[in-house]
């Protein structure tokens, strides 16, 4: 890889810039959400750290995504949606009047439930986020297309097509593709949308692998329905029921020693 | 555990449909499994098996039917077209006819004869007919290219903002009173434009100093804005569909790395659904070039070759319309209006295949 230019790269652990803010990284307060006059979301409250992975689990339609999504505020799109409290970004509401819904979606990036790709070159997605910000110039975008899908473990198997349709790339290809354009516009925190419930094992495994190593870089939030994969991935685990928050702690913690009864019967598949 | 609340559309919520009737709570079901069994499991009735023999018998012929109808409106007409074929010399006849060449002699202030030139004339009643289709070719190119360029800017800008602006609710009034537009008879939209817009929009031209070239009130112009109403309508609505059918997932996906609705739109959504958008055009295309009742109102009706877009033309649709009932039946200007509905059919024919074509094609690439 040659030079990049500096904000293209990140640093493996980047120098504190100025004392750690008091709050937690990212925290969520009191968060709401309502579709239309069913309520989704009640008063959920939580923080995590930076360069951590948050595990949400919790069974279907207990408001894991529509947690996740307001988070880089990609909910708002829903029609009916109503969202009360807060989200907190090193202490900078994501809801302010001065924050620009544009830069804030660049700093939270997102990998969806089902790979995403446009229909275009493999190149030209990644390139994507950088095009649209005004990133115009060849040998940038060349060097950050490399990186991002260095990043997202995907460069040796695309490297000689690069050309080629995103399409054509096996499912999980496409899901490590979707990460490496979210990776490309530079982000600090990484929302993941069940990103292996479309996948096989193997492919599931890559993923996997990909989000422990990027846990370095990024500060992750990761929705999954697999508990194992919870268990293998994150720092931490929250337990989503119904739309409110049972429990969140250590992932350890929650395995081995859960503090709600709920959280025990789902973990060992009593219930849910 | 079955509700998922981003799936399901907001404000219906699911337990409404799974509520009892009034008066029902607390009644418990009785009822003997083995009657209700007995019940269902007999031979199918006869007045059952006949009824459904003869919808399906019913709904196979009016299948039938449509096919043989257009088939038969294809053999008609190319029988009848080729018919034109055999009473002419050569088919060039329906290119160029030979004319007396004309010219002007100063000695005798006056035109002279000086000899034979080809002509592409459409004079089919003169008394050496003369059955040129360029002049009406030209007329229905001209419409139908000027009014796509007029309607299909405007036409994807309407798809656009139904597809990707408006809100539902906007959608919901705007999109049903599109459609009934194109459901306007066309001889309305015809009148109106003859009757209140032409004039108009001659002193509006004349005003800005077109007077010199705004050859006749009713003209190529006039007409391909008459036609522009009707194909409008059309080419938003299919323009909408296509737009539409583009998977939410991708817009998320762009959305999600900063990029504006109109850098969305613009970047992923219309090259995602270009095939469609294409295909919007294709139609609203071949239904200029099939457009009758206002061309033949407000063109001018004028079987001439003219570069000019504000001089009067007239079209193939035009002329079968207009001549037909005043041709001798069976004789060669009856026949020659037969083999340009042939022709005419032939290429909305193939219109409409591309479109299919291409319309395919989308839909694969962005595996529906």
């Amino acid at each position: 890889m040659s030079v990049l230019p500096k904000q293209a790269v990140k640093a493996p652990s980047p120098p504190p810039a100025r004392p750690a803010p008091p709050g937690h990284y990212l925290e969520v307060k009191n968060l709401s959400v309502h579709y239309g006059e069913t309520q989704a979301l009640f008063e959920v409250s939580f923080g995590t750290e930076k360069n951590t992975v948050l595990a949400l689990i919790g069974p279907s339609g207990c408001g894991k995504s529509t947690l996740i999504k307001a988070v880089n505020r990609i909910l708002e799109l829903t029609p009916g949606a109503r969202i009360d409290g807060d989200v907190l970004i090193e202490d900078e509401s994501i809801f302010g009047q001065k924050v620009d819904l544009i830069s804030l979606r660049q700093r939270v990036g997102m990998v969806f439930q089902r790979p995403n790709p446009f229909p275009k070159s493999i190149y030209d997605n990644v390139a994507y986020g950088l095009r649209i910000h005004g990133v115009k110039d060849r040998s940038t975008v060349d060097d950050v297309v490399e990186w991002a899908l260095k990043h997202s473990a995907l460069w040796d198997e695309v490297k000689d097509r690069l050309r080629t349709s995103a399409l054509e790339l096996s499912g999980g290809q496409q899901q490590r593709l979707c990460i490496a354009r979210a990776l490309a516009v530079q982000p600090d925190v990484l929302l993941m949308d069940e990103p292996c419930s479309a996948l096989d094992p193997i492919a599931t495994g890559k993923i996997e692998e990909l989000i422990m190593s990027l846990k370095q870089d990024y500060t992750i939030l990761v929705v999954t329905h697999n508990m194992q994969q919870a268990a293998r991935v994150s720092d931490h685990t929250a337990l989503m029921w119904l739309g409110k928050l049972i429990e969140h702690n250590r992932t350890e913690e929650v395995f081995t020693n859960p503090k709600e009864k709920i959280t025990e019967d789902y973990i060992t598949g009593r219930s849910g | 555990m079955s509700q998922e609340p981003e799936s399901k559309p907001p404000g219906e919520p699911a337990a409404k449909r799974d509520e009892l009737p009034s008066g029902r709570e607390g009644h418990t079901p009785d009822f003997s499994p083995a009657e209700v069994q007995r019940r269902l499991r007999h031979p199918v009735s006869f007045f059952r098996r006949t009824r459904e023999h003869l919808i399906e018998g019913g709904v196979f012929l009016c299948g039938v039917a449509s096919i043989l109808a257009i088939s038969l409106i294809f053999i008609f007409l190319f029988r009848e077209g080729l018919q034109a074929l055999r009473m002419v010399d050569t088919p060039l006849d329906f290119v160029y006819s030979m004319g007396v060449q004309l010219e002007y002699d100063a000695g005798i202030d006056d035109v002279v004869a000086v000899g034979e030139a080809p002509q592409l004339a459409w004079q089919p009643v003169s008394e050496e007919p003369k059955l040129s289709m360029i002049p009406l070719m030209w007329g229905s190119l001209g419409v139908a290219l000027l009014a796509s360029l007029l309607s299909t800017l405007a036409g994807i800008g309407v798809g656009i903002f139904l597809s990707e602006l408006a809100s539902p609710r906007l959608r919901g009034v705007v999109k049903p009173m599109l459609e009934l537009l194109v459901g306007i008879p066309t001889v309305v939209i015809g009148f109106v434009m003859l009757a209140i817009v032409a004039q108009p929009l001659r002193q509006v031209a004349e005003a800005i100093g077109l007077s010199g070239v705004y050859g006749s009130t009713y003209n190529m112009f006039v007409g391909a804005v008459g036609v522009s109403i009707v194909i409008i309508p059309v080419i938003g609505s299919l323009v909408d569909d296509a737009l539409r059918a583009v998977p939410d997932d991708l817009r998320a996906a762009s959305l999600g790395v900063g990029a504006t609705r109109w850098q969305t739109t613009w970047r992923v959504v219309l090259p995602t659904g270009v095939s469609g958008v294409f295909g919007a055009v294709i139609l609203g295309f071949g239904r200029a070039l099939g457009e009758t009742m206002i061309v033949l109102m407000c063109a001018g009706n004028a079987a001439q070759i003219t570069g000019n877009p504000f001089d009067s033309v007239r079209t193939m649709t035009a002329a079968i319309a207009s001549e037909m009932g005043a041709a001798q039946v069976g004789g060669v200007h009856a026949q020659t209006l037969f083999l340009v509905g042939a022709i005419l059919i032939t290429i909305t024919f193939l219109l409409n295949l591309t479109m299919e074509l291409v319309v395919n094609r989308f839909r694969r690439k962005i595996r529906l």
